[in-house]
């Protein structure tokens, strides 16, 4: 187990590694920061100027030592844009981002996993029926056109809630959270049900799924046998059985959440990571994109990790294997 | 018989049996009713796309047709010449309907070319791999490993921000997305393939080995591929209108579903709520119509599926 454990985390170290060199050379064939952070009517001085502070004129190898070096610093250069170190812009977009994944993903669990369980104990049921078309639908919806339907019905034509931004915020821990005020909150709700549409039918099309193979086992019989209440059946048989595929895939869609969260950051203008990224990339940030990509890396080989290793650790069939699937 | 004439293990001893398979699976497919309208939707999108010149009621390409003076009319309005804008105009004073029309073939020519090359390309490695075993095999399916565990629109976010917009750039984003599900799945069947007879017999033929691949195993690993291939599409496209959204997918030139839904982003809060809905609409109906389809087409190619 502890060999297991020390490969994997080795094998970690080595693809945040091989990303390191991918982003480095892919970042320098976005094109010239120079043309940007100089005027036009700059002279050749300081344009040469500009290149050796820069370091762009060191061979590229050079470079790339010097770039990882800084890395393992946590240094990631400066944003051209902002002039502050490019890691604590992107770490002061964090909590936006987190707070709107942890919402969608709250939601998506309190609308899908009862919508599955109601859809799975009556599968003939004309509401079930409506259910899983309806869900089959939010698997097909883009993403950005729901959010742009939600923006046009609740907050153009109803008026009901604000369609952008984060509204006030009010600190917890040192760091300013929008669902603590009632206006943060309001500002909250259409990003983050839009954001949990897509993992909400997922996790109702799971939970269904899961509660029609329990169903027809011969403990679900026996403990009906046995005269046990409907409600203590399901609330304890059924679910106890469902919630292990459901869990999985909670903690695997959260980075596919953090993900998508690009998409409906830049539709409703949240002030995140992802809104934050699209903006780098149309004024070819580098530094902010390099520090965005290293996180967001960093963060999924976390969370695969993680996986991985809750996996052993309950499943003895699951084996860790150093090569090969 | 010579080695190389020896025909292909396909379906030659079914189609003298009393129905060839392909009417069979053609029957199948039709008995669903969802079926039905995906296939009807999906011929009538596939038809608009391909005769788009013939059917737009206005070029949105040819300035000359075009007329400020008609821009961002709501939908049934009439144009100082008499054409009527059934889904109204955008800020150019082009015909919705149009540019929906034109903005499907963009779409659907990025979605399907793009799964096309990928399923070539990702077949193709998952065949080998699962072929040859051994290093390549693990070199291959460790890339697959690793690229599926990255949600795909960053992948896709990642590639087109180092290389630019433009559709050949889409598309090749899409396909480096893409690959490595069909690697896995053809992976997965031709292991199973390869244990069989024609397999043995193939080899013991001393066929050239690219000859076994591609006419021996590749056919018979077909029917999940398509399958995936199917639903394929329907991600592509909806993964491009994504990216267009974002401003990183199509130029500005050659609008797309999701870019013409970008355009009208602005209006949006104005109430000018048709530029950017009815794209979104068409877009909407494209992908569940490939969706309801490729539903279908997996329980009609997967024996266990069959009722």
């Amino acid at each position: 187990m502890t060999a297991a454990v020390v490969r994997r985390l080795l094998q970690a170290v080595m693809v945040m590694f091989a990303m390191t060199v991918i982003v480095f050379i892919a970042i320098n064939v976005i094109g010239d920061p120079v043309d940007i952070l100089i005027s036009p009517d700059a002279d050749q001085i300081e344009r040469a100027r500009v290149v050796q502070a820069l370091g762009l004129d060191l061979p590229l190898w050079q470079q790339y030592l010097r770039f990882l070096w800084a890395a393992l610093h946590g240094d990631l250069g400066e944003s051209y844009v902002y002039n502050e170190p490019a890691i604590r812009v992107i770490l002061q977009r964090l909590p936006a981002t987190l707070e709107l994944a942890i919402s969608a993903i709250l939601i998506a669990i309190v609308v899908g996993v009862p919508l599955g369980l109601y859809a799975g104990l009556r599968p003939d049921g004309i509401l079930s029926r409506v259910i899983m078309t309806v869900s089959i639908l939010g698997f097909s919806l883009p993403t950005f056109w729901v959010g742009l339907v939600l923006i046009m019905f609740f907050g153009v034509q109803l008026g009901w809630l604000p369609s952008g931004g984060r509204g006030q915020t009010a600190e917890l821990f040192g760091v300013q959270w929008a669902f603590l005020t009632k206006d943060g909150l309001a500002h909250l709700i259409l990003p983050a049900v839009n954001l949990a549409l897509f993992d909400a039918c997922l996790i109702l099309r799971l939970t269904r799924a899961g509660v029609a193979e329990v169903l027809p086992l011969d403990f679900i019989k026996f403990a009906r046998a046995k005269g046990l209440r409907e409600t203590r059946v399901i609330g304890v048989h059924v679910s106890k059985n469902i919630m292990i595929p459901v869990v999985t895939i909670i903690g695997l869609e959260f980075g596919s959440i953090v993900a998508f969260s690009v998409v409906t950051e830049s539709v409703f203008s949240w002030p995140g990571m992802g809104k934050l990224i699209i903006d780098s990339i149309n004024v070819l940030d580098r530094p902010i994109i390099t520090a965005y990509l290293m996180a967001i890396v960093a963060f999924f080989v976390m969370i695969n990790l993680v996986v991985d290793l809750t996996y052993t650790a309950l499943d003895p069939r699951v084996r860790l294997q150093g090569e090969g699937p | 018989m010579s080695v190389d004439t020896l025909p292909p293990p396909m379906p030659t001893e079914a189609e003298k049996g009393e129905e060839a398979p392909f009417r069979v699976l053609v029957r199948a497919f039709f008995r669903s009713p969802a079926a039905i309208v995906g296939f009807v939707l999906l011929t009538a999108i596939i038809g608009l796309a391909l005769l788009a010149p013939f059917l737009a009621p206005q070029n949105p390409y040819d300035l000359n047709q075009l007329d400020i003076m008609d821009s961002r009319l709501p939908p049934g309005s009439q144009s100082m010449t008499g054409m009527i804008f059934w889904l109204g105009t955008d800020d150019q004073g082009r015909d919705m309907l149009s540019g929906i029309i034109y903005g499907l073939r963009i779409s659907l020519g990025v979605g399907v070319s793009s799964a096309l090359f990928a399923a070539l390309f990702g077949a193709s490695l998952g065949l080998l791999a699962a072929y040859v075993g051994g290093r390549t095999e693990t070199a291959i399916m460790r890339i697959v490993d690793l690229q599926l565990s990255f949600p795909s629109i960053l992948v896709a976010l990642m590639i087109l921000a180092f290389i630019g917009k433009g559709i050949l750039n889409v598309v090749l984003a899409l396909v480096i997305v893409e690959w490595a599900t069909y690697a896995r799945a053809a992976r997965g069947t031709a292991l199973v393939e390869r244990r069989k007879e024609y397999m043995e017999a193939a080899e013991s033929l001393a066929i050239p080995r690219w000859r076994i691949l591609f006419v021996h195993l590749l056919p018979n690993c077909l029917p999940p591929l398509i399958v995936i291939a199917t639903v394929q599409v329907a991600r592509a496209i909806s993964l491009e209108a994504t990216l267009s959204f974002l401003g990183l997918g199509v130029p500005i030139t050659e609008p797309s579903l999701g870019l013409l839904v970008a355009n009208g982003y602005q209006y949006m809060l104005s109430g000018m709520t048709w530029i950017s809905f009815y794209p979104g609409v068409a877009l909407l109906i494209t992908v569940v119509a490939i969706n309801l389809v490729g539903d279908r087409l997996r329980d009609v190619l997967n024996p266990r599926g069959r009722e």
